[in-house]
């Protein structure tokens, strides 16, 4: 449902997208994950046609944004909750946008209760705290019914609630068949959201893939197994031509599966007290694979070089 | 038509709009209460006399039609008015409308208002009895209307708030009279510098008619070829730059 192809932004010397070239299908969440200064929001704005593309173009629907007709109807967008007039009332800020593109007064008052803000829709828009502007913001994603839906970092200022809330939300558009394409930094979260991962570093495509495989690419996948008798164990399993090492009182066993790992113990009479596979945190994966892409370093270098190997 | 009422949605549900046109109200109402208090018996012949203070209200106005823009840019709701109107020559063409008819109403009510308190104070004959005399009165509501067209299209232009206020409050108000301290030139170029050629449209019955470049019909013309090509440019650019 959206299609990008080549898509270049310069600003001035700054090479902010370079030559990105993604699809977002319908029917599921798709994140979009990077890290800072990649060139997320700067990508989101494109779609909405609120930057120029340098070069190259992005499509909804094989529409531009701007041959939409009523594109509100068609493509609903949370960029930045703070883009609101802080003297003007909520229901004033959906109201000019809902007559704008033609849509009944009466979905202003829906959202603001999908949404849960209906008790201070008359309040001045200022005098929100971060999760209600990002829960006005989501309400003005949402006026149109729009199929095509952007989220960029929607749980931001969100209490746990809230969280939960918009997790399941998006999942159930999605469900719907709508194009839901969400960017955070959140990556525990995006591991529960997202079913599909389009990965950006400095402006490029680093990857295209379903989350798991994203995951499972990038960090090892390991079995952690303890056992009484764990020397005899070691031995089996370096015979079966496992990598083995030790972990404190167990071992990390990597080139075999938890099942193999499992009948090889039965075979020698070797009782298991855990065989667990340790899969990779979407973190790890996160890590490893955009480290090089990271636009604004910290010294937090080795720390994060300690996140990577760190067994979980 | 449905960006007209978006527009008027946006302008009126916001504070400044409305103590703008209050301020202006009162600064060319003022005026004239203060001019026909002060004036000596029998001097206060000239019906365009009572309009003293359009000048400062029109300031005003500009004031109000700038910031109608440049609030816009300062809480990026700029953004949001593209994403839903992605047609931006539209967008701003409709806000350029709503504030302009609301500057037009400001000023017929405080031209009217004036010459009205005017009126009542002095017992000089003000009635408004020639064309040259409507015109003074009637024709602030264009002036003021065609300045906001000029303040929309610096501030489409500027983006900045200060910025653009400034820049409106100081041309407006003092730039054209010091151009005339250019030597040699200084006083024709006033002659052709738009404000100047507004306030000729409205006091064309004065002493110094005389010497005007412009017929009355004339002065209007060319400040309102001002503000168009003013307003095209500031549409040509906000189409080209990114939000």
């Amino acid at each position: 449902m959206i299609e990008a192809a080549g898509l270049t932004k310069r600003y001035g010397k700054t090479l902010a997208v370079n030559d990105l070239s993604f699809s977002v299908a319908a029917g599921e969440v798709t994140g979009f994950l990077g890290p800072n200064g990649a060139g997320k929001s700067t990508t989101m704005r494109m779609i909405l046609g609120l930057d120029n593309p340098t070069s190259g173009q992005v499509r909804i629907g094989g529409k531009l944004y701007r041959e939409l007709k009523d594109p509100l109807r068609t493509v609903g967008a949370l960029l930045d909750a703070k883009w609101v007039h802080p003297n003007r009332s909520a229901r004033a800020h959906l109201r000019w946008m809902a007559k704008s593109n033609r849509i009944a007064e009466s979905r202003v008052d829906e959202v603001l209760e999908t949404v849960g803000l209906t008790s201070v829709a008359g309040k001045r828009a200022g005098g929100f705290s971060l999760g209600m502007s990002q829960r006005l913001g989501i309400a003005a994603a949402l006026l149109g019914d729009p199929e095509v839906l952007l989220f960029d970092e929607p749980v931001n200022g969100l209490d746990p609630e809230g969280i939960l809330w918009i997790r399941k939300f998006m999942h159930r558009l999605a469900d719907e068949g709508r194009t839901v394409f969400v960017s955070s930094h959140l990556l525990s979260e995006m591991a529960l959201t997202a079913s599909h991962l389009v990965v950006i570093g400095k402006g490029q495509l680093i990857s295209q893939s379903s989350t798991e495989d994203f995951v499972a690419r990038a960090a090892e996948n390991t079995v952690k197994v303890r056992s009484p008798q764990l020397p005899a164990l070691r031995t089996a399993l370096t015979q079966a031509s496992a990598q083995v090492t030790d972990a404190d009182r167990a071992l990390v066993v990597s080139g075999l599966d938890s099942d193999k790992i499992g009948e090889i113990a039965a075979a020698n009479q070797i009782v298991l007290h855990e065989l667990s596979p340790q899969t990779g945190s979407l973190e790890q994966a996160f890590m490893q694979i955009t480290g090089d892409s990271v636009e604004y370093h910290t010294g937090l270098e080795a720390e994060a070089a300690e996140v990577v190997t760190a067994a979980p | 038509m449905t960006l007209l009422a978006v527009e008027r949605i946006k302008l009126f549900t916001t504070r400044s709009p409305w103590w703008c046109a209050l301020a202006a109200l009162a600064v060319v109402i003022g005026f004239a209460a203060i001019i026909s208090g002060a004036a000596p018996a029998g001097e206060l012949t000239e019906v365009s006399l009572t309009q003293f203070g359009y000048g400062f209200g029109m300031a005003v106005i500009m004031v109000l039609a700038a910031l109608s823009v440049t609030t816009e840019y300062r809480f990026s709701t700029i953004r949001t008015t593209f994403q839903a109107v992605p047609n931006r020559t539209a967008a701003l063409l409709a806000k350029t409308g709503v504030v302009a008819i609301l500057s037009l109403v400001v000023g017929e009510v405080a031209a009217f208002g004036a010459w009205g308190l005017a009126s009542v104070m002095r017992p000089e004959d003000l009635a408004l009895d020639t064309a040259a005399e409507w015109t003074s009165v009637a024709g602030v509501g264009v002036v003021f209307a065609l300045a906001s067209v000029i303040a929309i299209a610096v501030g489409i232009l500027i983006r900045h708030s200060a910025g653009a206020i400034s820049l409106v409050l100081i041309y407006a108000l003092a730039v054209e009279n010091l151009i005339q301290l250019i030597p040699k030139i200084g006083k024709d170029i006033y002659e052709w510098m738009p404000f100047r050629v507004a306030d000729r449209f409205l006091t064309g019955s004065g002493p110094a008619r005389a010497e005007a470049p412009l017929s009355q019909a004339g002065s209007l013309a060319y400040f309102a070829g001002f503000a168009l090509v003013l307003l095209v440019i500031s549409l040509v650019v906000a189409n080209k730059r990114d939000a």
